[in-house]
């Protein structure tokens, strides 16, 4: 070989310098795009992360909601011309209390009373109202006695041709007295993206290290940074799709969560709820040999803390004992910090503590992690 | 010039058990290098300490004149490596597997489309990897270790669990790969492998080397002695104990056989006789030499 050759052959050797330097933004882009594939085809995946968290939602979402508003069942024998009245002129806001059926038996309408398939009958003789109900529950009794009670004064004060003397104004205030499906939904979520993020995280792991894939692609030419970046990046990108996924369905009419003004505040503390979630699945993936120890280490991690942390058992309703635990629970920041900005209206400055909190514990973890991390089986 | 590798002296122990216990030897740029041994004789571990994957305990190592260890991002783009195990990423298919490989070395994806052909697996290429055969998938392995046109490749033990067709058929590829110019480093327990292909071996055991050089070279230096067998009843004893002129003389009726450490004129007096039909001439091979050096007794 004459002097003037490069040391390799030079078939070979073409612009191995240049494609080293600088970022490697095809590799992240390629690594990104092959952990995305790789996710979407995985259907017991895409059934654990997205499915089977939204079918929670349509089932808790379905029972709580009838237990949350009961309606009065009233069947109106012959005409009523007061309660037609009433109903006319309250702009349907008297229908989201009543159910109004028709009957001219009055005998028909006492036993559907007495059988409690309606909570009342009324008939009108002249002047008078004659409400016929059931003590067999008393809530309903009492609701229904008050309602007809308001009806007939508002009555008697509209025929007495005066302008009332007193008025009421109502305001709604957002308190814990919220709807169910107002905690449902950023509690679900919160679980949702609890396991989705650790199961990624863990499982990318230990397989990656099982086959062997960790240590080919420490021999590329593509950082450690780019990996971990291109994993983070895919589940963040599944974690707010799930988001507004949640959000899609829990806004229909049917479930009805009415989204508070700073709403939007829930991306990035589900960003950092993802990412410390993330960190859980890293460490567990570091300790872990198989994936089915992966699988179950991560369940015993994230399942109890769902009980725990509000996502299961809201808060407001837990024991104090619960609610004493929950604060050493992750868990509890993401669902908290995202319930307050969706659903209970704070503004977007309260999701704050929430995210430090969560964006510290994945620091802490991932130092961890980092620490008992082995690139190959021994 | 450097050589393509160049290893002297490398220790490298796991507690009391001297995986590598100062091996030295070099590779020439585009030469087809060999490493022989039982499982556990620390090929792996030299291959990994090469590739830069294990820090040695001491010695020296460089290839192309650069050192691996520390991970040396230099170096990594002008190296192939092929692991034991097939490292994909899960549930892609061949193609987007190879050019998920070509992105991260930053090469067009066309070039991953041509290492398709060359490997043989265009039609498989919207196959799931995991759904390939044993030999198909070590092809992808090493069509992904080739994506980047590395100066050196290495192999560790690239035909392990391939049928006898698939093994061919690979070393049709790899003998192929190396008439390019690239270098190529391989591990094997093969026999029959190391001695089709490489130009050079070094047989290894318990972490040292115990010979090096070409194969054909290392079978001669054994002295071995040749077994020449024709068909039975072709000649008769007093004519077979003629030829043999003091060769060990054998007949188990199926085949005459004459054993002895000087073929060439036992040979001419079968010409002779016009007595060559069904002949064979079986001398020693790699194995022979492999097992002078490492033993017989089996272990676990």
């Amino acid at each position: 070989m004459t002097a003037s050759k490069t040391p390799a052959p030079p078939a070979l050797a073409d612009d191995a310098g240049a494609r080293t330097r600088g970022p490697n933004w095809q590799g992240f882009r390629s690594l990104s795009r092959a952990m995305f594939r790789g996710f979407v085809r995985d259907r017991a995946a895409l059934f654990f992360t997205i499915l089977f968290p939204v079918l929670f939602l349509l089932l808790f979402g379905s029972i709580y909601k009838s237990s949350s508003t009961p309606k009065i069942n009233v069947v109106e024998v012959g005409r009523v011309g007061v309660l037609e009245q009433a109903r006319a002129g309250s702009h349907g806001q008297l229908d989201k209390v009543l159910t109004v059926t028709h009957t001219t038996s009055l005998s028909h309408a006492l036993n559907e009373v007495r059988q409690a398939s309606v909570d009342a009958a009324v008939q009108q003789q002249g002047g008078k109202l004659i409400v016929h109900y059931s003590i067999a529950n008393p809530t309903t009794a009492g609701v229904v006695q008050s309602v007809f009670a308001g009806i007939v004064q508002a009555a008697n004060q509209a025929a007495s041709g005066r302008p009332p003397a007193y008025q009421l104004a109502t305001q709604q205030v957002e308190d814990k007295s919220l709807k169910p499906i107002q905690y449902l939904t950023p509690g679900l979520l919160g679980w949702a993206i609890a396991s989705g993020g650790a199961f990624a995280a863990a499982l990318t792991l230990v397989g990656w290290r099982k086959n062997k894939l960790l240590r080919r692609l420490r021999l590329a030419p593509v950082s450690t940074a780019s990996i971990v970046t291109a994993r983070i990046a895919v589940s963040v990108a599944v974690a707010i799709v799930e988001t507004f996924v949640f959000i899609a369905i829990a806004t229909t009419p049917y479930f009805g969560l009415k989204l508070t003004a700073y709403w939007w505040m829930a991306i990035p503390v589900v960003i950092c709820g993802t990412l410390a979630f993330m960190s859980i699945g890293l460490l567990v993936g570091a300790l872990a040999k198989s994936q089915e120890a992966a699988t179950a280490i991560v369940n015993l991690i994230v399942l109890p803390m769902a009980f725990l942390g509000g996502a299961f058992i809201p808060l407001a309703f837990a024991p104090q004992w619960i609610v004493k635990v929950s604060y050493f629970m992750p868990l509890r920041y993401l669902v908290v910090g995202a319930q307050n900005v969706m659903a209970r209206g704070d503004g977007p400055a309260s999701a704050l503590p929430a995210m430090g909190i969560l964006l510290g514990f994945a620091a802490v973890l991932t130092v961890i992690a980092v620490r008992v991390f082995r690139w190959d089986e021994i | 010039m450097p050589p393509a590798i160049h290893v002297k002296h490398v220790r490298k122990s796991y507690g009391d058990l001297r995986a590598v216990d100062g091996v030295t030897f070099e590779v020439g740029h585009g030469e087809f290098f060999g490493i022989l041994g039982p499982n556990g004789a620390g090929k792996t571990t030299t291959l990994e300490i090469i590739e830069g994957l294990r820090e040695a305990d001491g010695g020296e190592v460089t290839v192309l004149g650069l050192r691996p260890w520390p991970r040396n991002p230099a170096l990594l783009p002008r190296i192939g490596v092929q692991l034991q195990a097939t490292s994909f990423f899960e549930r892609l298919t061949v193609r987007e597997q190879l050019r998920t490989f070509a992105d991260l070395y930053r090469v067009p994806a066309q070039r991953a489309d041509d290492m398709l052909e060359v490997v043989g697996l265009t039609s498989s290429a919207g196959t799931r990897t995991e759904k390939l055969s044993g030999g198909q998938a070590q092809r992808l392995s090493i069509a992904c270790a080739l994506v980047h046109r590395p100066d050196v490749l290495f192999l560790d033990e690239p035909t392990g669990a391939l049928d006898p067709q698939a093994r061919r058929n690979l070393w049709d590829l790899l003998r192929a790969i190396q008439a390019e110019g690239h270098t190529i480093v391989l591990t094997t327990h093969h026999m029959d492998e190391a001695e089709t292909l490489a130009h050079r071996v070094a047989i290894m055991d318990q972490g040292k080397i115990l010979q090096i050089g070409a194969p054909a070279a290392l079978v001669r230096g054994l002295a071995h002695p040749v077994r020449i067998s024709i068909e039975s009843g072709a000649l008769s004893a007093d004519e077979a104990r003629a030829v043999a002129d003091g060769a060990t003389v054998g007949d188990d009726g199926v085949s005459l056989t004459f054993t002895t450490t000087e073929p060439a004129p036992v040979l001419e007096r079968l010409a002779d006789r016009d007595a060559l039909a069904g002949l064979q001439v079986a001398g020693a091979s790699l194995e022979d030499v492999f097992l002078q050096l490492t033993g017989r007794e089996y272990r676990a």
